[in-house]
């Protein structure tokens, strides 16, 4: 580990560290149970999986039943991280929620949560944001969090990262947009089952994914989100991290990268210097499908679901337009006590039902009623 | 287009019983309700204080919905059911992830949080409680 941030002259501290140790003190995720598989995806539009199957490595994805959205994903995540964090939510004191997939255009997901959960106590004194940057923005409510913590302006705090993904149909999104979330309650370290010891950001102006405003699926650019977008902003965020806290892969017990689909993150992990058994305990999109902000979140909470104390985590967000978070994270004995308190990854992932296109096509509300009062 | 709108202030005055189950309970003879009411229907006390109900319960009875009224249409079929929470109390809500046909009397039962209404493109997404089968 470098040198403490005091070391350093104004202006040149590159890794985010907080004067005061900040770490996670609960987790929890949630996941819509309904999927649909890939090969009924491509039979929607008359294609045939096998051809896509290699490329994507996605078998099937969550789709969010009729009546859940960003806001109610977020809510049984952020109930789940309660029952772990085992605080009264009066303490949550910041409630930020990373996503791209805002119930309202206008209006905040973050002040429903509160009220909700009961943030703030019952003046309900706290903080609450909607953060956007495309898959990464749940990872950049946690660094608000830890800012916030680590500065000792609060003492507990609510990020989360969670969506409903938009694929167009019969775009390549379709086999991936999927629905789901994690939620992190953070605080100082004494309370913490890990502490988050650094974290670096780097971003660019990278126009490989958007969606504008008024338009219901966001555009692309194909194999542009890939060398330029995905890849450059990982591997400089992860080797920057990593070269400035002086680690190697080899002092990770795992690591975690943004899932767009099955290959992308092993194959970006391979290139650091990752063996593939370090980044399976985390990789959670080929069974539900790309979460967007809730992805690397979600294998973050995988990997927590089984980590043991002493081990260390790599977490390598990214989203488009685009950037990435990297964050150092240790594990200690705390974890052994909470980590059966709520349900697991796992419990959501095998939790499922499988819908066919017609009915996913009715849930993702492509279909239209005549007289449709209820509309979204 | 305001016709199937709803009353925007009904919905936020509910909030509290909506998002946290948060019901009443009589001071006087400890009968629980929800949503909570100023004078308590079994001993007619006026000293009914706001308390969180419990979130697991048991379905008593349902019903199938299949002509929904304005707003639901898109939901059908879906299922009204008479809970009874841990405490005893009784409310009645909508159950979801679940198939009509998969419904059962004495279906232990636990609250999520779901939206409930959507007015349109434009008007409020109005969000509450319902009752899922319990998952741990």
């Amino acid at each position: 580990m470098a040198a403490s941030i005091s070391n350093y002259p104004l202006g040149e501290v590159i890794i985010m560290r907080a004067n005061r140790k900040v770490g996670i003190v609960g987790w929890g995720v949630y996941v819509p149970q309904w999927r649909i598989r890939s090969e009924e995806l491509a039979r929607g539009w008359g294609r045939d999986w096998k051809r896509y199957a290699a490329g994507i490595m996605v078998e099937e994805k969550s789709v969010p039943g009729l009546d859940e959205d960003t806001f109610t994903i977020a809510y049984e995540a952020s109930v789940n991280a309660l029952r772990r964090a085992r605080i009264d939510p009066s303490k949550l004191r910041a409630v930020y929620i990373g996503t791209e997939s805002k119930p309202y255009a206008v209006k905040t997901t973050a002040t429903m949560l509160i009220e909700a959960l009961g943030a703030g106590g019952e003046d309900r004194l706290t903080t609450g944001a909607d953060y956007e940057f495309a898959c990464k923005a749940g990872t950049e409510a946690m660094q608000s969090i830890i800012g916030l913590i680590g500065s000792g302006m609060i003492d507990y705090g609510l990020a989360v990262g969670a969506d409903t993904a938009q694929g167009a149909p019969g775009d390549a999104l379709e086999y991936t947009a999927s629905a789901g979330g994690a939620a992190y309650i953070l605080g100082p370290s004494e309370e913490s089952i890990a502490i988050i010891e650094a974290s670096l950001s780097h971003v660019t102006d990278t126009p490989d994914f958007w969606r504008r405003q008024h338009e219901r699926y966001p555009a692309h650019t194909r194999a542009f989100t890939g060398e330029p977008a995905y890849f450059k902003h990982i591997m400089t965020a992860a080797k920057k991290l990593m070269g400035l806290i002086g680690t190697t892969p080899d002092d990770y017990d795992y690591a975690i990268f943004h899932q767009p689909n099955g290959k992308f993150p092993l194959r970006v992990g391979t290139r650091l210097g990752f063996t593939p058994d370090k980044i399976k305990p985390g990789l959670i999109t080929p069974y539900i499908g790309n979460t967007y902000s809730g992805s690397a979140l979600v294998g973050l909470a995988a990997v927590l679901d089984q980590a043991k104390p002493g081990q260390k985590i790599l977490v390598v967000s990214f989203g488009s337009g685009a950037g990435s978070d990297a964050f150092h994270i240790e594990v200690n004995d705390k974890i052994e006590e909470v980590r059966d308190l709520a349900p697991k990854v796992m419990d959501y992932v095998n939790r499922k039902r499988y819908v066919d296109y017609t009915t996913y096509a009715r849930y993702r509300r492509m279909i239209r009623m005549l007289h449709d009062f209820s509309a979204y | 287009m305001w016709a199937y709108w709803q009353s925007v202030p009904a919905h936020w005055r509910e909030i509290p019983a909506r998002y946290r189950l948060e019901g009443g309970e009589c001071q006087d003879c400890g009968y629980r309700m929800i949503p909570r009411e100023d004078i308590c229907p079994k001993c007619g006390s006026r000293n009914v204080k706001p308390i969180d109900l419990p979130r697991k319960g048991k379905v008593v009875n349902y019903t199938v919905i299949w002509n929904a009224p304005r707003g639901y249409e898109y939901y059908t079929p879906y299922v009204i059911a008479i809970i009874e929470l841990e405490d005893g109390t009784r409310l009645t809500a909508q159950l979801t992830d679940v198939e009509p046909s998969d419904v059962k009397e004495g279906m232990e039962v636990e609250m999520v949080l779901r939206k409930t209404r959507v007015s349109g493109e434009s008007g409020l997404i109005a969000y509450s409680y319902k009752f899922r089968p319990l998952i741990k």
